[in-house]
């Protein structure tokens, strides 16, 4: 499969904004200049963005709570998704949605979602209107190794393949469900094996590799817009962090080895991806280098704006429960 | 003027709804050969693309309907409001709460249509008048209708509507027969219907409360008490002012609810008309709705749940008490 010079230094370019931006939210969050949750997406960025390197402006994404890779991956804007997480005027969602519901519609990012597996229904339906509207976009949704033990999941999948709908499930299956290893509560060796339950093809991808992403993604779209149905993806992977920033200080039992994590941390989706590009001369340690230190500026522009940018008024506390507003009770 | 029963006015607004906006299209169970009546004829006239039958996977069509709302679609969903229960997370995380939370980018033109299948024997687990719990959950617009007029004309709306709606249709309404104006009409949302003007009580009745309401209402004329006979029609929007208005002109209120009595849509109406009509009232408010039991199989005990003509009458009789 051929992929060109300008994807390959497009997916490096937004793996290093997650990586950055993820670091950023550390260091402010634990600084104390926002509350709530926040789920570090670091070590998985090959994921989002090898996937949505495959799509068109115009498909449409859902995620779920571990949930700023998504739409920086399918290209949202960093300065409104970290003014989202201060809670800011300016954010994606005037501060209303917070880290956990990022979404850009403008760009085919339908929403991350709290609750695991509830956006699976919701791709799934946009697909569906795909098909009965006769329109060519595709839908996809990520959900991890958690949410695919949600009947969500499987209800989903099952109506996309009785229906064949233009969908792609995507699994990031980084292992743990907060502390719950996956091979303690999935029934399978892989997520994807269930795909030959629902009759649908199920592709086992290494998930550090973004280009190994990308070109099962491809596959899976190309499948999807015509018209021969949905595929399961399931993208091995690991996240580096603790579940959630506002669990971190929450005592733990021990669940995963240091060792497991320096394992993981050798197979580092940026390292992988940029060594690919400099041994094939797409672009030189210069160039890679630069590529992470423009995203570190892009990131600390962002929190510039994110700290400048006001709260909401009181006044906006009734705005947006209604397309069609109706009295207050 | 044509008579029409309940069904058929669903029925009717279905059809004249997926004939004006090629956006709309239906999905439920067994709606293609219509087990529950309101959808036929409709898989010949539209065709499988736009009548779908779902596996039986409430949350996951319940999810799908939103994912198709947002981005083109205007879909409606058949449902049963006992079922409404396997797909509460898809209602309430999504459909309910995804505009705000969004911040207004979601658009979700999304019906549920539920029938309330109480009142004939279906027992506990198919009995379900759940409309209260979706009124306490801001994000969805709750419709009651209470005869085959409005119920096409509300249905209609809901149709056009571009936020989420669940319209709860009473089943013990199923063999009503009404008038159904001619032409084109749609019933707008928040506007109570004045059924019945009187001067010395207002009943506010709910979806198949408001014929036991009005037969009520008959019995006390000729005992020769004024009754004022209110329909919200909706729930969410609720038309307080024709409530007030009411009260204010009679004094007393009593509410009829076939939802069970606890945080009831009863109680809610009470509530606002105790805070904020409180000056006209010349008697406590009566709350009739129904007994905080599930719903028992055998008829000598169903029959003791629900509001009935008889219990509205008492009520209406005690405000009336020195």
């Amino acid at each position: 499969m051929s992929i060109n010079k300008e994807t390959l230094i497009m997916i490096l370019t937004r793996m290093w904004i997650i990586r950055n931006f993820e670091l950023k939210v550390m260091e402010v969050h634990s600084a104390g200049e926002f509350s709530g949750a926040a789920h570090p997406y670091i070590g998985e960025e090959a994921v989002a963005v090898g996937a949505c390197a495959a799509l068109r402006d115009t498909d449409y994404i859902a995620g779920n709570h571990r949930s700023h890779g998504h739409p920086l991956a399918k290209g949202g804007s960093v300065k409104k998704a970290m003014a989202e997480l201060y809670g800011r005027v300016d954010g994606y969602c005037k501060g209303k949605g917070g880290s956990m519901h990022l979404a850009d519609f403008s760009i085919g990012i339908l929403g991350e979602s709290g609750i695991v597996a509830s956006s699976v229904p919701v791709a799934t339906g946009a697909a569906l209107s795909a098909k009965v509207q006769g329109k060519d976009f595709v839908s996809m949704v990520f959900f991890g190794d958690g949410a695919s033990n949600q009947g969500a999941c499987h209800e989903s999948m099952n109506m996309a393949s009785v229906w064949n709908l233009p969908v792609i499930f995507l699994c990031e299956n980084n292992q743990f469900a907060v502390t719950t290893s996956y091979e303690e509560t999935v029934a399978v060796d892989h997520i994807s094996d269930r795909a030959s339950a629902y009759n649908m093809p199920g592709v086992l991808v290494d998930g550090q590799d973004a280009i190994a992403m990308y070109e099962a993604t491809v596959a899976a779209v190309e499948r999807a817009r015509s018209g021969q149905g949905p595929t399961l993806i399931e993208g091995l992977t690991y996240r580096y962090e603790e579940h959630s920033l506002g669990l971190g200080r929450v005592r733990r039992g021990e669940y995963r080895t240091t060792d497991q994590i320096d394992q993981w941390r050798k197979r580092d989706p940026i390292n992988i991806h940029e060594e690919y590009l400099i041994n094939n001369n797409i672009a030189s340690r210069e160039e890679c280098d630069s590529i992470a230190s423009d995203s570190e500026k892009l990131v600390d522009e962002a929190v510039d704006f994110a700290r400048n940018s006001p709260f909401p008024e009181p006044d906006e506390l009734f705005e947006d429960m209604w397309a069609n507003p109706i009295p207050r009770p | 003027m044509t008579q029409a029963l309940f069904g058929e006015a669903i029925n009717q607004a279905t059809i004249e709804e997926m004939k004006r906006d090629e956006r709309v299209f239906i999905m439920g169970e067994d709606i293609r050969r219509a087990v529950y009546g309101s959808t036929a004829n409709l898989l010949a006239e539209f065709g499988e693309k736009r009548v779908l039958d779902t596996p039986l996977s409430e949350n996951g069509f319940f999810g799908a309907a939103i994912g198709a709302s947002l981005v083109g679609s205007r879909p409606i969903v058949e449902t049963l409001t006992s079922f409404m229960w396997v797909a509460m997370d898809q209602l309430i995380s999504q459909a309910a709460k995804m505009r705000y939370m969004f911040g207004g980018q979601a658009t979700l033109p999304v019906v549920y249509r539920a029938l309330m299948m109480y009142g004939g024997g279906a027992a506990a687990h198919h009995s379900d008048r759940s409309y209260p719990m979706f009124m306490n959950m801001p994000g969805i617009k709750i419709v009651v209708p209470s005869n085959p007029a409005d119920m096409k004309g509300l249905l209609k709306t809901a149709v056009r509507d571009d936020d989420p709606v669940i319209v709860f249709e009473d089943g013990t309404l199923a063999g009503m027969r009404g008038e159904i104006p001619d032409g084109e009409y749609i019933t707008p949302f928040g506007e109570a219907n004045i059924i019945r003007e009187g001067t010395d009580c207002t009943i506010v009745a709910i979806a198949g409360a408001v014929n036991h309401a009005i037969s009520a209402a008959e019995n006390l004329h000729k005992e020769g008490i004024s009754v004022e006979v209110l329909d919200p029609r909706t729930l969410v929007p609720l038309d307080k002012e024709t409530i007030l208005n009411s009260v204010e002109k009679t004094g007393r209120l009593v509410v009829v609810d076939p939802a069970h009595k606890v945080c009831s849509a009863a109680s809610e109406i009470a509530s606002i008309v105790a805070q904020e009509g409180f000056w006209s009232l010349q008697a406590p408010i009566q709350k009739v709705a129904s007994e905080q039991v599930h719903i028992p199989f055998t008829p000598s005990l169903e029959k003791l749940v629900y509001p009935d003509v008889t219990k509205i009458s008492n009520a209406v009789k005690n405000t009336l008490e020195d």
